[in-house]
């Protein structure tokens, strides 16, 4: 009970800070909150289940080019290019996670890793299609979702926010059923969980299916609500970046992953207005979290206080 | 109708044969004794019952159906429950959550938290459902595998060396466990401690060297002069 107020809680001061912040922190708040949504994918695989992915950027782009795609050259309304996104998504995640999960501990990072390069790749390659590197443009008339403009900033901040919301309550609701206490269970000592009657590689496939499918989700509304589609998006850093963020906000907490991305975004925000070289401060601030809070920012807070935080 | 069957069921490791044509039959309800020196091949033996490890040779059944090539984790639905012998618990999760997730696969969400909170009462936890598994003492974590092998309520609960580092009082209260259990439940003992073996099973199964050397009533396995060369006399 206190874990659904609090994460009811979270959407509604989110909410409150999108009527009253400032245009520019109003514009970052949406770009953090469709991040979240990747990172809280990404959090269901890595944080419960316990696969290190380091290809999540697939699965990202997968939405981001299976909406922007859609959008350039069949012309469709963003909610149905939305959801070509989020299939496009799922579907990768279908295939490649199927084969994936073959290889176990060290051999999945790597697979995922060169899954991950290989389409990355195939993005560049097919430039002609894609644009490439220089990724192409999404205009205003492209982004009309109902009659909204969801390239005004509080169109899109609603859409972040609606977005998160969903995700975030279904994520608190997927790892408290069943399934999520098995994912945890299998992140535990996944020998005992087979030997408890639980089929570990079906549950690990529908865990990357659903994050997968999470990490499109964000990809696709990044696209349709920031209007750009760029292959840097499928570079190995953007399967880095949920990795930080995660362990950041706290591995295995439903709400860590939006901390984490926020704390991140802040950090670079406020260290890049210092030095140019703002990517060693957001280094330090890393290295010295995971010394001596390594559970990261909702780790912490459920290790000192609240040890029923889900 | 047998419970389990095996027939000519072997397993070789790299030239070595760990278990070699072994026919063991277990009937519904008993409580059978495995025994055998070290190395004999009891712990590899009961990983080719339920499923851990994939025979070499021979077939295994479970209430007449073939599952010699079934997954574990289809056995384990299919009725049988295991308690691994080195304490396999889920260090991180509390005690209720550990046997909750034994339930699960039985019971549906509600029911498997109270199911949970009887077998911890039934081993002597019940006081202790929100402790976290690993803080545990290592006999608490015995009985922690013991309830979630119970838990599952099983047709067939095979236990490795469940007694091994208890307290002469959790023994007895183990053995009144394993007692009421029998009838409904076929309880396959790998056990070491003798007193234990003589006190709860039917019938005793000796394994040596991969073969079994004698099958019979605890007191016919004492008296056993081949039994008491290769095993009781050194023991």
């Amino acid at each position: 009970m206190k874990a659904g107020a609090l994460h009811l809680g979270l959407p509604a001061l989110l909410a409150v800070l999108g009527l009253t912040l400032p245009e520019y922190h109003q514009g970052n708040l949406a770009r953090i909150m469709v991040l979240a949504v990747y990172a809280g994918g990404y959090n269901l695989l890595f944080g419960y289940a316990g696969l290190l992915s380091l290809g999540h950027a697939m699965f990202f782009a997968a939405g981001l080019y299976g909406m922007g795609l859609a959008v350039r050259f069949w012309g469709l309304p963003p909610a149905s290019a939305f959801a070509l996104g989020l299939a496009a998504g799922a579907a990768l995640a279908a295939g490649l996670g199927a084969l994936a999960l073959r290889a176990r501990g060290v051999a999945f990072m790597i697979v995922t890793l060169m899954f991950s390069q290989a389409i990355a790749l195939t993005i560049l390659y097919f430039g002609d299609i894609t644009r490439g590197d220089e990724g192409f443009v999404l205009q205003p008339a492209q982004r009309q979702l109902w009659g909204i403009d969801l390239s005004q900033p509080d169109p899109r901040f609603w859409a972040a926010w609606a977005l998160f919301s969903v995700t975030l309550l279904l994520i608190l609701w997927l790892v408290r059923r069943p399934f999520g206490k098995a994912l945890v269970a299998i992140r535990e000592n996944e020998e005992r969980t087979r030997m408890l009657g639980y089929d570990t590689y079906a549950l690990k496939w529908r865990a990357v299916v659903i994050s997968g499918t999470l990490s499109a989700a964000s990809g696709a509304a990044y696209g349709l609500l920031f209007g750009y589609v760029g292959a840097t998006f499928a570079g190995v850093q953007y399967s880095i970046l949920p990795l930080l963020w995660v362990l950041l906000g706290g591995a295995g907490t439903v709400a860590g992953p939006f901390l984490g991305t926020l704390f991140m975004f802040y950090l670079i925000d406020y260290a890049s207005g210092i030095t140019s070289a703002y990517m060693m401060l957001a280094g330090l601030a890393l290295v010295l979290l995971t010394l001596f809070a390594p559970g990261g920012l909702a780790g912490e807070v459920r290790r000192r206080w609240a040890g029923w935080l889900p | 109708m047998s419970l389990l069957e095996t027939r000519g069921l072997s397993k070789t490791f790299a030239g070595l044969t760990a278990v070699d044509g072994v026919d063991l039959t277990l009937q519904t309800g008993e409580i059978r004794g495995l025994i055998g020196p070290n190395g004999a091949g009891k712990t590899t033996l009961v990983g080719l019952l339920c499923g851990r490890i994939e025979p070499t040779a021979g077939s295994v059944s479970f209430e007449g159906r073939a599952i010699t090539h079934l997954p574990a984790h289809r056995r384990i639905r299919a009725g049988m429950a295991y308690t691994f012998q080195i304490t396999s618990v889920f260090a991180r999760l509390s005690l209720a959550e550990n046997v909750a997730l034994a339930a699960r696969r039985r019971f549906p969400s509600g029911a498997a938290d109270r199911e949970a909170a009887s077998a911890l009462d039934r081993v002597g936890l019940g006081a202790r459902g929100a402790d976290i598994a690993g803080d545990m003492a290592y006999g608490h974590q015995r009985l922690l595998e013991i309830a979630m092998g119970i838990v599952q309520k099983p047709r067939l609960l095979i236990m490795d060396e469940p007694t091994q580092g208890l307290s002469d009082a959790e023994i007895e209260r183990f053995q009144t466990l394993v007692r009421a259990l029998a009838g409904e439940t076929a309880v396959l003992l790998i056990e070491h401690n003798m007193n234990v073996v003589r006190a709860l099973a039917h019938r005793v199964t000796v394994l040596n060297f991969g073969t079994i050397l004698a099958e019979g009533t605890p007191d016919e396995i004492h008296a056993d002069p081949a039994v008491q060369a290769a095993y009781l006399g050194t023991g």
